[in-house]
């Protein structure tokens, strides 16, 4: 198919300053099973491609799910009436770019193929284990899934470019739902919200320790509901991965967002405290504090060779030692911000146009073991698991909830407790920043539904991190 | 669109054997996506779209795949083919279900709202003329949308829209703007030339030296569009009947200790007069009306067919996620002209944003205000407020500290495009307040 998508594009490709195709064919398979039954599998092909026109400073898209040379050619001249359209009225002369001319291909490989485990089978791995949670009647609901996804992305431009990439994504879920005395709480394995997402194959689910995981959510959750609420008070907080990456997602990714900090997300997701007179001198964090974009690193969710507009993607540091060095911004944003950003022009599909997404975002491992980061805390608790997040729209005040926490006295783990929450302003929270935990406590984590755009779009977006503790937080519980 | 869904669907119920059941469902959408920053354009995209899904039942088996497709019956027949010989061999290996349900009366519904859209053009050559000399950013999607279900057992449905929504701010600096929207079916010129004459007027207001609270209780009055993302958080987790029998509802305490919201609240999935289709996804039609909170207490719950097999009750047309698609507050009595004179001394809430549950089994909320939101001194507005947080119950927000709702409703049309157009809505009063806690 990619061979008569490519001959139709290039003879009928028009005359303009620029065009480009991106193809994408997205195929995935979603099974469930919950309260022992086995629900319906879910089975999804989403294949179509956008062309790109630039002209006389215009720039316009269209996507088109009708892969026919006729579909194509109208797409194409939907685009080039928009290009046309906003020629001198855009917000920056997108006739100036240096669009990239990128050639190779990019197939990291499956690992074990999840094709080679039948769907009975997946449905009986489930089963056992989502089965294995109701360790008493106080189980209201328990459920297990597992979401396989496949995606085949082209990128061509008239001017000869061509690449293709192959990813394969992976995404196992368990819970059990404790029920008693007018209290619910809920208990998630490995990350709530499909948090445990990798590129892989069948031994994603080996690293989620799917087998033999179900009577412990089970009992987690019977433990959450026994547990008191978390106190109230300025303490400190020590964060594990399952919660670093909703931190790291909410406080640094989008505000270093650069189509955010340039204000085309204004009307709906929102501005940034950032700005870009901070880029190479404001401190972000403690010294303690180094983020990368780091798209190599195979295993992670958003791990990729080049983005949606054809930029080569390599690891950068966003923030080294705590300075703000720079922006999550692809090659139309750097242009017009004139500054260096890294290659994360990306889209969630052939449908929507790319823009500034973070990809896999990371916070580099420190030196300290867990016991150190545990022993340093004179009163605190240990969060587990997001479960709540929200924040302002210039992604600086904050609250974040977690299902789990512990508290943390005289440099010893204490009691279980619910429903622990915190809140802070990001500008000051990293400033905090007073231990990070070494390779030990490092763990990739993610989620397949960064919402951002207009028109909306849900993206992957990899985080991986270790144990982060922070002293002087506003920490509190649930209502009593 | 019409004419191609019946040949397709038609097509496909031919090749049904006589165990099989065969349900299809098309969701197409031609639309206009036009993005603006600092009062010109960023972005402008053209997506043409069909999703065919396609539903394979036999016996107690059921197997379900959505593909995309070139919108041309021709080309598509044999991928339609195709797919379902793919779903025969997957059924095999599908356990059964016994919590299946699908609408085997051969009931039909058909709905059509015809209307008259802008060209691009025109919408790019106003908006950038009634935005020189500020700084707008905006969002314009427009098109038709066409929405279809049909099975082998004789099921017809049919719903097609045409829309645009235009949805704006004018910014001042940083964090202060104005937002508007102007949504509907045929784009009036002067219609949205008076929406934009009104938002001018109100950002002047957003140059006044801005006011900073301190945490604590302040007495509010909460916009339209701040109750609509309150009613999110509602929707989101509050109406359905699983997660009402799992105890996972934000309103548990209302169906187990009944615990109550004011008598001033009365809420209804109000399908008679939303946008959204009037059938669900397995061929249900839903009833005009089914009221969730009556008067201040819980009543009836969403219910989709899979639930409605599990729990042993009739389904209410809901749709697998038990969430509203048309939603609506019953207006009180306070005019909207009086609600500054009504809120005295506190806070003008524009809008909310962001919100999540800090105590789910509580219903207890968290969220940031957002866009115009205003210090009010009797009766009149004072300064702009920064941005804070609140975090309180709907129980409180909703229930005790709840003075009045206006006489006055917004209809507030989903502006979400996750895939593909929302058809989703909103219809609320605003909302007096006697405190909102604020947090941060």
């Amino acid at each position: 198919m990619l061979d008569t998508l490519q001959r139709d594009f290039r003879s009928i490709a028009p005359a303009v300053d620029f065009c480009a195709l991106r193809f994408v064919e997205e195929s995935s398979e979603y099974l469930q099973v919950r309260q022992d039954v086995a629900e319906p599998p879910q089975l999804a092909v989403s294949r179509g491609a956008m062309v790109t026109v630039i002209h006389d400073g215009g720039l316009g898209y269209a996507a088109t799910s009708d892969l026919s040379r006729g579909g194509l050619a109208a797409a194409m001249d939907r685009a080039r009436r928009y290009a046309k359209l906003t020629a001198g009225r855009s917000v920056v002369d997108y006739g100036a770019m240096q669009m990239p001319r990128p050639n190779g291909a990019y197939r990291p490989g499956v690992g074990r193929d999840p094709a080679t485990l039948s769907r009975r089978d997946k449905y009986d791995l489930l089963a056992r284990e989502a089965s294995q949670c109701r360790v008493d009647d106080r189980i209201v609901d328990w459920e297990a899934n597992l979401w396989t996804t496949t995606s085949k992305q082209a990128y061509l431009t008239a001017d000869g470019g061509a690449i293709e990439q192959e990813f394969h994504f992976l995404v196992p879920n368990l819970s059990a739902t404790a029920h008693a005395s007018g209290q619910t709480q809920t208990r998630t394995h490995a990350g709530r919200y499909n948090g445990f997402c990798r590129q892989g194959g069948l031994e994603i689910l080996e690293a989620f320790g799917l087998e033999g995981a179900g009577r412990a959510v089970g009992e987690g959750a019977l433990e959450l509901l026994a547990a008191p609420n978390c106190p109230s008070g300025t303490m400190d907080v020590l964060l594990m991965p399952d919660q670093m990456m909703l931190q790291i997602h909410e406080s640094i990714g989008h505000p270093l967002e650069l189509d955010r900090i340039l204000g085309d997300e204004r009307n709906f997701a929102g501005t940034s405290f950032v700005t870009l007179d901070m880029f190479g001198s404001y401190r972000y964090g403690s010294d303690l504090l180094n983020v990368t974009h780091d798209p190599t690193r195979r295993e992670q969710f958003a791990s990729y060779a080049w983005d949606d507009d054809g930029l080569a993607a390599d690891k950068q540091f966003l923030i080294r030692k705590g300075i703000l060095e720079r922006p999550l911004g692809g090659a139309i944003s750097q242009k017009r911000a004139g500054m260096q950003g890294v290659a994360n022009t990306r889209a969630c599909s052939w449908n929507r146009a790319p823009i500034d997404r973070m990809a896999n975002l990371n916070v580099e491992a420190g030196q300290s073991p867990m016991d150190e980061l545990v022993a340093a805390i004179d009163l605190g608790v240990l969060m587990r698991t997001n479960v709540s997040w929200s924040i302002d729209d210039s992604r600086n005040k904050f609250q974040f909830g977690c299902e789990y926490g512990r508290m943390i006295r005289g440099g010893k783990l204490a009691e279980v407790v619910k429903n622990p929450n915190y809140r802070g302003i990001s500008a000051t929270f990293w400033r905090s920043l007073s231990g990070v935990g070494d390779a030990s406590t490092f763990e990739v984590m993610g989620t397949p539904f960064c919402g951002k755009g207009e028109p909306s779009q849900v993206i992957r977006v990899g985080h991986a991190s270790p144990a982060c503790r922070f002293s002087g937080v506003d920490v509190f519980g649930g209502e009593s | 669109m019409r004419a191609y869904f019946e040949e397709l669907a038609g097509f496909l119920e031919s090749r049904a054997r006589a165990s099989e059941v065969i349900i299809s469902r098309m969701s197409a959408e031609q639309s206009d996506f036009i993005r603006f920053n600092e009062s010109r354009v960023r972005q402008a995209t053209a997506v043409k779209q069909v999703s065919w899904s396609l539903t394979l039942i036999e016996g107690t088996r059921r197997i379900d795949a959505c593909v995309s497709l070139a919108g041309r019956a021709d080309a598509d027949r044999e991928a339609l083919a195709g797919l379902l010989e793919t779903l025969r061999l997957g059924l095999a290996d599908v356990p059964e279900d016994p919590f299946l349900l699908v609408e085997t009366n051969a009931v039909a519904s058909e709905s059509e709202r015809r209307g008259k859209l802008p060209d691009p053009e025109q919408v790019i050559d106003e908006v950038l003329a009634a935005g020189r000399g500020l700084d707008l950013v905006g969002f314009h999607a427009a098109g038709p949308i066409h929405k279809g279900f049909a099975s082998s057992l004789g099921v017809r449905h049919w719903h097609a829209v045409e829309s645009f929504s235009f949805g704006w701010c004018l910014y001042h600096g940083r964090d202060k703007a104005v937002k508007t929207t102007y949504a509907g079916s045929t784009w009036d010129s002067a219609a949205f030339a008076a929406r934009m004459r009104f938002a001018r007027e109100q950002l002047a207001r957003l140059g006044e030296k801005p006011r900073e609270l301190a945490p604590g209780a302040y007495r509010a009055f909460l916009a339209p569009a701040a109750m609509d993302e309150i009613l999110g958080m509602l929707s989101w987790a509050g109406f359905g009947l699983k997660s009402r029998n799992t105890k996972q509802s934000a309103l548990i305490r209302m169906a187990d200790q009944d615990a109550r919201l004011s008598p001033l609240v009365t809420i209804r999935e109000n399908t008679r007069e939303g946008i959204a289709s009037g059938f669900q996804a397995e061929g249900f039609v839903r009833p005009p009306d089914v009221a969730l909170v009556d008067a201040g207490r819980l009543a009836t719950p969403l219910v989709s067919p899979r639930s409605a097999r599990e729990y042993g009750v009739a389904t209410n047309g809901a749709n697998a996620g038990e969430t509203p698609e048309s939603l609506d507050l019953a207006a009180g009595s306070l005019a909207q002209d009086e609600a500054l004179a009504a809120l005295g001394t506190g806070i003008y809430v524009g809008n909310l944003w962001y919100l999540n549950f800090s105590d789910r089994s509580a219903c207890r909320l968290t969220g940031m205000t957002r866009f115009a939101s205003f210090w009010v001194e009797n009766g009149r507005i004072a300064a702009p407020l920064n941005v804070m947080r609140f975090d309180d119950t709907a129980y409180r927000i909703l229930g005790a500290n709840l003075e009045a709702l206006t006489r006055e409703r917004d209809l507030l049309p989903s502006t979400a495009s996750y895939g593909e157009r929302s058809t989703e809505s909103v219809r609320t009063p605003g909302a007096l307040v006697r405190e909102l806690a604020l947090t941060l």
